[in-house]
């Protein structure tokens, strides 16, 4: 029934439509192609202008377009300005050569969390990562891939459905024992406190440090280093109820918790927000020691 | 649903020309770990001739010293044992929270000195061999 609905539907469009509107749309149309043609134009033009260009060879995949299943490396030439970061780069290969590149990205300040990228085989935030910084840049091509050890969706986008998961694993929420008892009365947390768990504030679920980790890679159960440490900034805050630190304290310190860590620093080394993460990690591990000692 | 692209082993060990201070920490310390353990077993091996006479035990003691590779399979040793000793003391301190900024730099001191420790032994474990 809906299908035939649907059929009158586009019977009645083609009959109202006359043919000045559907000249108009190809004129549309036709001046869309111009203007992509002129990006690509303008794009020589810059070139040929700037002082200085970059090449980068970005990761191309997708399952569902013939000619792209087979993944590949596409290397795009990018004029060069002071102060340009990866996802810039990315930006300006994207609106001037190829609009079917694919990245994930919002604020462009290193808070949203969505351009964890591969730049050059570290884990960065493409956002965050000057291009003058990089090794070489003028000379050699920078390479960005999508995040190694996650599912790539397509061209630079990854799978973080797993990622979230072990995220919300940890019970990431407050449950205070006792509330205040006016309505609008604020519930304190000392200065002391608050600098001990300030860095583990800064989380912005990028998936940076997990991509990293050798550790999360061959074993998928394991909580990974920006679960366990938003586990630590929790279990450390002195407003967190017993009982729910009590149960966090259990989930962490299972075999796939934290005693899967080895040390390997690779976390805290690619942490776009510099959160001492093997710190937290290895805190809660004496913790969960301390936790199951008893001398009496 | 869309499949996807599996990127294998090029994503670990393929990129051991960027590894850092930490990873190549783990790695020795590991093999190290396995070879002290396989030399657990030839050290025993070695040891129980002792159970059947003295002579014995010192007869295999002495071919086993007189081959050339053994001196140097020796000092091979040391290296893995003294490297996976400081590393061990390294790791104690990562355990305990303490100079976790500083842990690439206390790695690269625990390879300085193993390999101190290492050259200044070879006189000793060489002498005569060649």
């Amino acid at each position: 029934m809906s299908t035939e609905l649907k059929e009158k539907e586009t019977e009645a469009e083609t009959e109202t439509e006359s043919a000045s509107s559907r000249q108009s749309r190809r004129m549309e149309q036709k001046r869309q192609r111009a203007s992509r043609r002129d990006l690509k134009e303008e794009a020589r033009e810059e070139i040929d202008d700037a002082d200085d260009t970059i090449e980068i060879k970005v990761f191309r995949f997708d399952p569902e377009v013939a000619g792209k299943e087979e993944p590949r490396f596409d290397t795009f030439h990018v004029p060069f300005f002071k102060g340009m970061t990866v996802l810039d780069a990315l930006i300006y290969a994207r609106d001037h050569y190829d609009t079917s590149l694919t990245f994930r990205h919002s604020c462009r300040q290193a808070i949203c969390g969505s351009d964890a990228l591969f730049v050059n085989g570290t884990q960065r935030l493409g956002c965050k990562t000057q291009i003058a910084d990089l090794e070489d840049h003028l000379g050699s091509t920078i390479r960005i891939e999508p995040l190694p050890h996650q599912e790539v969706v397509k061209d630079l986008v990854v799978d973080m459905e797993h990622f979230y998961d072990q995220m919300e694993a940890v019970e990431p929420f407050f449950d205070a024992d006792e509330l205040p008892e006016g309505e609008l009365e604020e519930q304190r947390q000392d200065r002391e406190n608050r600098e001990k768990i300030k860095m583990s504030t800064r989380c912005i679920w990028c998936g940076a440090c997990m991509s990293s980790c050798n550790i999360a890679a061959g074993d998928n159960e394991y909580l990974g280093p920006a679960a366990i440490n938003k586990a630590y900034r929790f279990a450390m805050d002195e407003r967190e109820g017993e009982d729910r630190k009590q149960q966090r304290l259990n989930i962490i310190e299972q075999e796939h918790g934290v005693w899967r860590c080895q040390t390997q620093f690779s976390c805290t080394e690619v942490c776009p927000k510099d959160i001492p993460l093997t710190e937290h990690i290895q805190e809660l591990k004496r913790e969960a020691v301390k936790n199951n000692l008893k001398f009496w | 649903m869309s499949q996807s692209y599996d990127r294998g082993t090029i994503e670990d060990f393929g990129r051991w020309k960027e590894f850092s201070a930490g990873m190549w920490a783990w790695i020795f310390h590991k093999f190290s770990g396995w070879v002290l353990i396989g030399y657990l077993f030839t050290h025993i091996a070695v040891l129980s001739t002792a159970t059947q006479s003295p002579e014995m035990y010192t007869q295999t003691i002495r071919s086993l010293e007189s081959l050339a590779i053994v001196r140097v399979l020796e000092v091979g040793l040391l290296a893995v044992a003294v490297f996976h000793i400081l590393n061990g003391v390294r790791l104690l301190f990562v355990d305990l929270g303490v100079g976790l900024e500083a842990q690439d730099k206390s790695f690269y001191a625990s390879l300085a000195v193993s390999a101190a420790i290492v050259v200044a032994s070879v006189p000793t474990f060489l002498a005569g061999a060649f």
